[in-house]
């Protein structure tokens, strides 16, 4: 098993190499001038100082090695740093945002929670909702349930998630006022009432996404469910005389739970993704509205930074789920 | 071909027909294989549904402004922001221009916008799904390629890719025609991954099958062999990526201009006029409803039509 995983962890680096060209390719031979909205009126020379001051002298290749060295090298020891108190990067030069003039990680670090609560959260949600919904339309397949459920599910699937979170903005902000429409993130929790206005606001986005997890695993679920219930063990063990709650909950759901736990995997990082729109929708200032602003303004650094983090998080969960799978099935893990 | 063609009958040489005659004629004509694809389709009542769905959203909105004869980009200034009435069905936006024009307009791109980025990334993806099954030597290198572009973060990527290429684009094509072939691109780019996998694992079982081997022995190059014999019999994961294509397709569009990253603000697409709706959530929610809706409703149908489709287009379901 052990082998298994380092095998995997290897094969990763050069994938998140390749990944990291790609990201930096992109931002960096794409038409498009850093200077541009500097006025006409600075001289051509001083423009130049700029542009090397912004570490755009160099030829890409250096640059390229220049940003790997301070993302996978320099911002672990500013990280050390932070939690023991050592001094490895003191005078190093970090990656630095070109709209603000401070460090990327610690803009990213801000608005990392906001996003990870409310992301989080509706992941944990939208798996709940999905695994009974999933088993219960696959042991009564063809049934109301069955057919409401899959309906549903093909509802959340279809409908974007910016049309459901405006939808619910009209009717549960406007019409009802119930639930506020823009998510406040300097409320801080500290009583009872501040628990329940921190909840409120959470709500909608976190049902906006829920729902359309919920809907793409429960699929998964009720497919991988029907595929095992006919299958010939499940037979056995009805024969040996079981009760039909353990045949379905202990034997059938724990050989479906193999694919849907991969999957779960596979999707938290789709999930940071689609979180842009809701974060956008719901003006969380998370670190999808982050992405989008810095878009905006051009601020390259930034943007890499981000879309490289997004990379990440798909790598790293590929891996969780590659080796989820070998703990699960060993037929697997011998290959 | 097991079709029974014209029968030479030895001995009569046509010359008697009551010889012909007494031939056992087939009891049933031959079915073929699209006739019990298109009878398994009809079960899937949700299928049916959504391509009747379909066909009248493109048709009513490629055809609709031929009836509905107001220009989507007329300014009525007096009657602005008016609710739905005989004159405007969908009622009016914030400078008078008449929203059923507008969705109708707004549409076209939309559905186009689908349409062709579904053709692009189907074309990606049969080219690399079948170079990679079919000829050994590239699979290896083609898969690992399909796997890191899997691993690329899709969403952030089209944004800045977007961003980044939208201003030199328009500046050549125009704004309108640079943005469209933009996002084209970049959605076709960003999805076609699936469809190779799909292509490549079907080509990799057609490969063993004696009638490739029958083509190979009579002497068939490459070319023809992929286009008069494996083409054909992968159409059918073909056509359910496609219809899931169109889906992906249409939602990415209207992402991206919901983000306000897609189309220049005068030029309507249902992503776009959602994104101008928000502005006047407060006072006039009812005006979000008509792109959400179409959105939807687009979505949705077509995703019933390729589920429809893939339950009838593999053999297992179909022969119950």
């Amino acid at each position: 098993m052990l082998t298994f995983t380092i095998r995997r962890l290897v094969l990763s680096i050069p994938t998140l190499l390749f990944i990291s060209l790609v990201i930096f390719l992109l931002l960096n031979l794409a038409p498009g001038d850093p200077m541009a909205n500097v006025p006409i009126t600075v001289p051509d020379e001083v423009k130049q100082r700029m542009r090397e001051a912004l570490g755009l002298g160099e030829s890409v290749y250096v640059r390229f090695y220049k940003w790997m060295v301070q993302f996978f090298w320099i911002e672990p020891q500013v990280l050390i740093d932070h939690y023991f108190g050592t001094t490895f990067s003191e005078g190093k030069l970090r990656v630095i945002s070109w709209q603000t003039r401070s460090p990327v990680m610690d803009i990213v670090v801000q608005r990392l929670p906001q996003t990870l609560w409310v992301v989080g959260m509706s992941y944990v949600v939208g798996v709940l909702i999905a695994l009974p919904i999933g088993i219960i339309s696959a042991y009564r397949q063809y049934s109301v349930f069955d057919q409401v459920g899959t309906f549903i599910s093909m509802l959340g699937f279809s409908v974007p998630t910016f049309f459901t979170g405006v939808l619910l903005i009209v009717i549960f902000s406007v019409k009802l006022g119930w639930f506020p429409s823009i998510y406040d993130t300097t409320l801080v929790v500290n009583s009872w009432e501040t628990f329940l206005a921190q909840l409120r606001q959470m709500v909608m986005p976190v049902f906006v996404l829920a729902l359309y997890n919920a809907s793409q695993i429960s699929r998964f679920m009720r497919a991988s469910m029907l595929d095992n219930l006919n299958q010939d063990y499940v037979r056995t063990a009805r024969a040996k005389g079981l009760s039909e709650k353990v045949v379905v909950l202990v034997h059938v759901l724990r050989n479906s739970m193999i694919p849907v736990v991969t999957v779960i995997a596979l999707g938290v990082p789709q999930v940071f993704g689609g979180a842009i729109i809701t974060e956008q929708v719901f003006k969380v200032n998370g670190i999808g509205q982050l992405l989008i602003t810095s878009l905006q303004a051009n601020d390259l650094p930034m943007v890499q930074t981000l879309t490289f983090i997004f990379a990440l998080l798909i790598v790293l969960f590929n891996l969780i789920a590659d080796v989820l799978y070998g703990v699960l099935d060993p037929r697997i893990r011998y290959d | 071909m097991t079709e029974p063609t014209e029968k030479v009958i030895p001995g009569s040489g046509g010359a008697t027909p009551a010889g012909a005659l007494t031939e056992p004629v087939p009891v049933a004509p031959v079915r073929s294989k699209w006739r019990d694809v298109w009878d398994q389709f009809k079960i899937h009542k949700g299928a049916v549904l959504g391509g009747i769905v379909f066909l009248l959203i493109v048709l009513s909105v490629f055809l609709g402004p031929l009836l509905w004869s107001i220009d989507p980009s007329y300014i009525d200034i007096r009657a602005r922001n008016q609710g739905p009435s005989l004159a405007h069905p969908f009622g009016t936006d914030q400078l008078g221009r008449d929203t059923l024009a507008r969705m109708m307009a707004g549409g076209q791109t939309s559905v186009f916008v689908g349409i062709t980025a579904m053709a692009l990334s189907l074309l990606l993806g049969t080219l690399i799904g079948v170079l990679a099954g079919f000829f050994r030597k590239l699979d290896g290198i083609l898969m690992r390629l399909t796997d890191l572009f899997l691993a690329l973060p899709l969403l952030p990527l089209l944004l800045v890719m977007v961003m980044l290429f939208r201003a030199p684009l328009s500046a050549a094509f125009g704004p309108e025609t640079g943005i469209f072939i933009l996002i084209v691109t970049a959605i076709g780019l960003t999805s076609w991954m699936p469809t190779a996998r799909i292509v490549r694992g079907d080509v990799l079982t057609l490969k063993e099958r004696e009638f490739v081997l029958a083509a190979r022995s009579i002497g068939t190059n490459n070319t023809k062999m992929i286009t008069r014999h494996i083409l054909p019999n992968v159409i059918s994961p073909i056509m359910v990526s496609a219809t899931l294509g169109i889906a992906n397709a249409i939602i990415t569009e209207s992402a991206l201009s919901f983000l306000g990253l897609g189309f220049p603000p005068d030029f309507p697409t249902w992503g776009r006029l959602l994104f101008d709706s928000v502005d006047y959530l407060q006072q006039y929610p009812e005006r979000v409803m008509w792109p959400g809706v179409a959105i939807s409703l687009t979505v949705l149908s077509v995703n019933y039509l390729g589920d429809g489709l893939r339950d009838a287009l593999d053999p297992r379901i179909r022969g119950r």
